[in-house]
């Protein structure tokens, strides 16, 4: 790395500067997610594909934080290894003061199930299941009794205004409302965090002002929440966008100097 | 997952696919069907070989004391054929020792039989017929019930008078629509008196069980039956199976004695019972079972493979439900026996189908010829469970490959 001179990313507070470089250190309990130089990078046959080159990161608990990037920026990439569905080449992940990079297929699924909530573009709901046995998918494989995982993911749904539609399968749904069952069932075990990569990619304007929404209500009740996104107008909708270029951090600002930099319109709330 | 819910989820992916499920688990469900059908087969042959055969010939808790084996199914070697023509015939006289021999509460009867020729004058032609010269407790013994007519009395048998009882055959035979009961059968030039009809006793392998006639022993028929002082069997009946093995013990020691046999010597006669008359067959049986396991062993491993293959294409065709699955917390023992639980549910199922055809199968042998359908609990049983396991040793592969998917890789499949 002492080759290649990377600009110190602006906006970077002293605090979150000073948690990244302990490295090897157990984060303070206010951390949920801290990132120290995390790498992945893919054999493409010979061809080294590196789409995060060491990516420090570190996020408070009820912190409403935005991922922007071009495309092909490891956003992505970034947000699987977070989400534990991926394990960094090198580097340190520690979520919720563990550190998980060196974790378990196993541990990995725990982890999964009880500390993330993931909403994906795609939405990847089960189609052949309702809205209802979709949302109660994490419960099952946390172990949670039928009757008491059917209330909890009838609650969940109710959270998204979903309740009249629980027993609709994901083909009988719009594509707002197939997010928000994927939204429900992100939270219904209450994770510590909720990942979203691209989730109003697959929606038009209106529909991703709802689902939107929905984040912001999540937010301002506590949850935290880290979206990717790479339209500028949804990236404002955060408190806080951490911008991606060629796997690296490119700045991490908070919401208003974003949007001053970019002289986009606050959203109307 | 819970257990229950493994198999409610199995079930749904199967009723989604219903034809291609039914033509996956229809080489398990022939292997069952098999198994079924050749155990009840076999267990109604054993059935009808142990009540309408044997059963016939041997009386309950019953032996024969003879000189050699009177039902023989099967080949003996040369040698064997040689040693028993060279044994010693029982006589009378070794009667009242091994009378004396049995315990209390033991019936026993002597018994002379021949094939000979008899004639009555309604019909013009004789016929040989099977004759028994019996003494008092023979009927006892033998279940053996007169339809019309009586049996002998004390007296008859104590003079040895010249009186017979017939069976079904006899009767219609030489009394073609005539009541048999007071009138005449001669045999060897001497009239006897037909006093009683036997109840008719059946057949086995088309052979009649009502050919017979019965005289007392002593009546001048047993001349041509058997020589002077010699019986062909005597019979005897214990109240108890456990009392028929002490008997025969003590019958054993009385003969032995009496031909003067040292101890390394061989029993140079025979005491008969059901078991042994059995021997031959239970011999085939063997056979039977080896090919009625065979035959379902291949129907099964056809299965298995089946059942592999499918399920390597429903893993394939499945990949992104297992990656949300696994995003969602899955672990690789979750979507292992997910697939398990549904390649042995569906294997089970097939194991029912079998089950039920196989019942079926046997049902119509029963219908179609005169061996019972004796469908055994146990193979139903392990018919099942043989399905089951073979289910699951056909979906650990698949499944283990399934719970190994890379949940990113697995996600981004169509
Ligand atoms: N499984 C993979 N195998 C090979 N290359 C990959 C894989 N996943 C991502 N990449 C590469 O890593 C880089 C970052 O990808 P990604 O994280 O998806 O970017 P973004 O989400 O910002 O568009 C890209 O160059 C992409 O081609
Ligand atoms: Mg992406």
């Amino acid at each position: 790395m002492s080759t290649q001179t990377v600009e110190a990313p602006l906006g970077m507070t002293a605090e979150r500067q000073a948690v990244v470089e302990g490295a090897g250190t157990a984060p303070g309990k206010d951390w949920v997610i801290v990132t120290r130089g995390i790498k992945r990078e893919y054999d493409m046959g010979g061809e080294i594909v590196r789409a995060l080159r060491g990516v420090d990161l570190a996020i408070m608990r009820n912190e409403y934080v935005a991922i922007m990037g071009p495309s092909g920026s490891g956003k992505s990439t970034l947000m699987n290894v977070i989400g534990c569905l991926d394990t960094p080449n090198a580097g340190e992940y520690w979520l919720n003061g563990t550190q998980v990079s060196k974790m378990s297929d196993d541990q990995l699924a725990r982890v999964r199930n009880k500390e993330i909530g993931f909403v994906f573009q795609t939405f990847n709901l089960l189609p052949r299941a309702t809205a209802l046995h979709n949302v109660e998918l994490p419960l099952v494989y946390a172990g949670v009794p039928s009757v008491e995982r059917k209330r909890r993911a009838k609650e969940a749904l109710e959270r998204v205004q979903l309740g009249e539609r629980m027993d609709h399968r994901p083909n009988e749904l719009s594509g707002g409302q197939r997010q928000r069952v994927a939204i429900a069932r992100a939270l219904v075990n209450n994770p510590s965090i909720l990942l979203a990569d691209e989730p109003t990619g697959n929606l038009d304007s209106n529909t991703s002002e709802e689902i939107m929404r929905v984040f912001e209500s999540l937010a301002d009740q506590g949850q935290t929440v880290i979206m990717v996104t790479h339209e500028p107008d949804i990236a404002a909708h955060a408190r806080r966008v951490v911008v991606l270029r060629d796997g690296l951090v490119a700045s991490d600002d908070r919401r208003s100097s974003f949007v001053e930099k970019l002289g986009i319109a606050t959203p109307q709330l | 997952m819970p257990f229950f819910e493994a198999i409610r989820l199995a079930l749904q992916q199967i009723w989604v696919q219903k034809l291609k499920s039914f033509f996956t688990l229809l080489g398990v469900m022939i292997g069952v069907t098999f198994l079924i059908a050749v155990v009840s087969i076999v267990g109604g042959m054993s059935a009808y070989m142990t009540d309408q055969v044997v059963g016939k010939i041997m009386a309950v808790n019953s032996f024969e004391l003879r000189h050699r084996p009177n039902i023989q199914l099967g080949d003996h070697s040369e040698e064997r054929r040689r040693e028993l023509n060279r044994r010693p015939r029982i006589r009378e006289t070794d009667v009242a020792p091994v009378a004396v021999a049995l315990p209390e509460g033991v019936k026993y009867a002597v018994v002379g039989q021949d094939n000979l020729t008899a004639q009555s004058r309604y019909v013009a032609r004789p016929k040989n017929l099977l004759i028994f010269t019996v003494s008092e407790d023979y009927f006892d013994i033998k279940k053996m019930a007169p339809a019309r007519g009586r049996l002998f009395s004390p007296q008859e048998f104590e003079r040895g008078m010249e009186v017979i009882v017939i069976g079904q055959d006899v009767a219609d035979f030489f009394f073609p629509s005539l009541d048999p009961v007071g009138r005449e059968l001669t045999i060897r030039g001497i009239p006897y008196l037909v006093v009683g009809v036997m109840e008719k006793q059946g057949s086995a392998f088309g052979i009649s069980f009502d050919k017979f006639v019965i005289a007392p022993h002593k009546s001048p028929l047993n001349r041509f039956v058997n020589v002077h002082g010699v019986i062909d069997a005597i019979m005897i009946q214990t109240p108890s199976r456990e009392g028929m093995l002490a008997a025969m013990e003590s019958v054993r020691q009385v003969m032995r004695a009496r031909h003067h046999l040292r101890p390394n010597q061989k029993d140079d006669f025979e005491l008969e019972t059901s078991d042994s008359a059995l021997e031959f067959w239970n011999k085939i049986k063997g056979y039977l079972v080896i090919a009625g396991v065979a035959l379902p062993a291949i129907g099964l491993v056809v299965g298995a493979i089946v059942i592999m293959n499918i399920m390597l294409v429903a893993v394939a065709e499945r990949t992104r439900e297992i990656g949300i699955r696994k995003s969602l917390g899955a672990k690789r023992r979750d979507i292992m026996s997910q697939f398990l639980v549904e390649s042995a549910t569906l294997s089970t199922i097939g194991a029912a189908l079998g089950v039920a055809t196989g019942f079926a199968f046997a049902k119509v042998i029963a219908f179609v010829t005169p061996l019972p359908a004796a469908v055994e609990l146990w193979s139903v049983l392990v018919g099942i469970s043989i399905g089951a396991g073979v289910g699951i040793l056909a979906g650990v592969y698949p499944a283990s490959r399934a719970s190994r998917l890379d949940p990113i890789t697995a996600l981004r499949a169509e």
